[in-house]
């Protein structure tokens, strides 16, 4: 198998380095001084790179058939529609919690 | 014969191929299964983002839980994920005591895993973290924080005792087309709630 990963592409080894060169830049990305959104759009970047790397090598995704690829990307589409059905929510409620509307409760 | 059978000489073709599955029924069962429950951490995933979006007062994670000790329980995964495959290599060599140790450290990573998370808890429960509310805001970051862990620990848990059980089969199974077939399809489900760390740890813990 080293010989055909050799052939095909990073061995284990090397994706092993690469999500744990990727862990550390992650939790570098936090302390960084950098604008919030900057630091929450790295880190999902790097979080879905460090997935694709698992994926696509542990999981040998990459050359796996098709019908395991279309399998896998259901749960992608799923969550991608998920996430644009529920940003509405996000953006147009009251920014209160459950917390807020107990100390806003009229007093007796 | 699938891509990744031919690339990889795969020894474990199942009698039963079809144009459907030409790699494995028990792999594209295992698929299957997976995307379901990728939708579930998903949807666990999402919900966490819309409360912590409209929330006033959610903690600062990094702040509250810490992230030295999430850090190296990721780490721990990923070298997990290594032996993991280089079990798979081990078989695919028929080098079936070396495949049965890194089988056997799988499950200890996941083991040592389990019992890391349930240190965390015990902190956390003892500076204030509880299900019904927290000494530092939003009552949801307790019981969101429990649910999302918990689930994936639950899957860590299953994990360990599915690859033990792995490993008494392939000490008793002589077949190692077999045991390379049960084996990778056990493999699938490791790396699986190792990706999902990777994202949990990262919306979590860090964001």
């Amino acid at each position: 198998m080293a010989d055909s990963h050799a052939k095909h592409g990073p061995s284990y080894m090397a994706i092993f380095w690469y999500l744990a060169v990727l862990t550390v830049v992650e939790i570098g990305v936090i302390f960084a001084p950098f604008p919030r959104m900057a630091v929450a759009v790295l880190l999902v970047a790097f979080a879905c790179a460090k997935a694709t790397l698992v994926a696509l090598y542990f999981m040998h995704l990459r050359i796996e058939t098709k019908t395991l690829g279309y399998i896998a990307l259901t749960p992608i589409a799923i969550g991608t529609l998920l996430v644009l059905v529920l940003l509405p929510d996000t953006q147009h409620v009251p920014r209160q919690t459950a917390d807020s509307h107990r100390l806003e409760a009229p007093k007796e | 014969m699938s891509d990744a059978a031919t690339a990889l000489h795969h020894p474990a073709v199942e009698p039963a191929e079809s144009p459907l599955t030409p790699e494995s029924w028990g792999k594209l069962g295992m698929w299957i299964f997976l995307a379901g429950d990728a939708v579930g951490f998903g949807v666990l995933l999402a919900a966490y983002g819309v409360m912590r979006a409209t929330s006033v007062d959610w903690p600062h994670p990094a702040q509250v839980l810490g992230i030295q000790l999430t850090a190296l329980m990721t780490f721990l995964l990923i070298c997990s994920s290594v032996t993991m495959v280089k079990s798979l290599e081990a078989l695919q060599a028929n080098d079936l005591p070396r495949a049965k140790r890194f089988v056997l450290l799988t499950a200890l990573g996941g083991a040592i895993f389990v019992g890391l998370q349930a240190m965390e808890w015990t902190h956390l429960i003892e500076r204030g973290l509880k299900v019904f509310g927290n000494p530092w805001g939003a009552t949801l970051f307790g019981s969101s924080f429990f649910m999302i862990t918990g689930f994936h620990g639950l899957h860590v848990t299953a994990g360990v005792i599915y690859l033990l059980s792995i490993y008494r089969v392939i000490s008793r199974v002589k077949d190692m087309r077999y045991n390379y077939m049960v084996t990778e399809i056990a493999g699938l489900y490791w790396h699986f709630v190792d990706l999902v760390w990777i994202m949990v740890f990262t919306f979590v813990y860090l964001l």
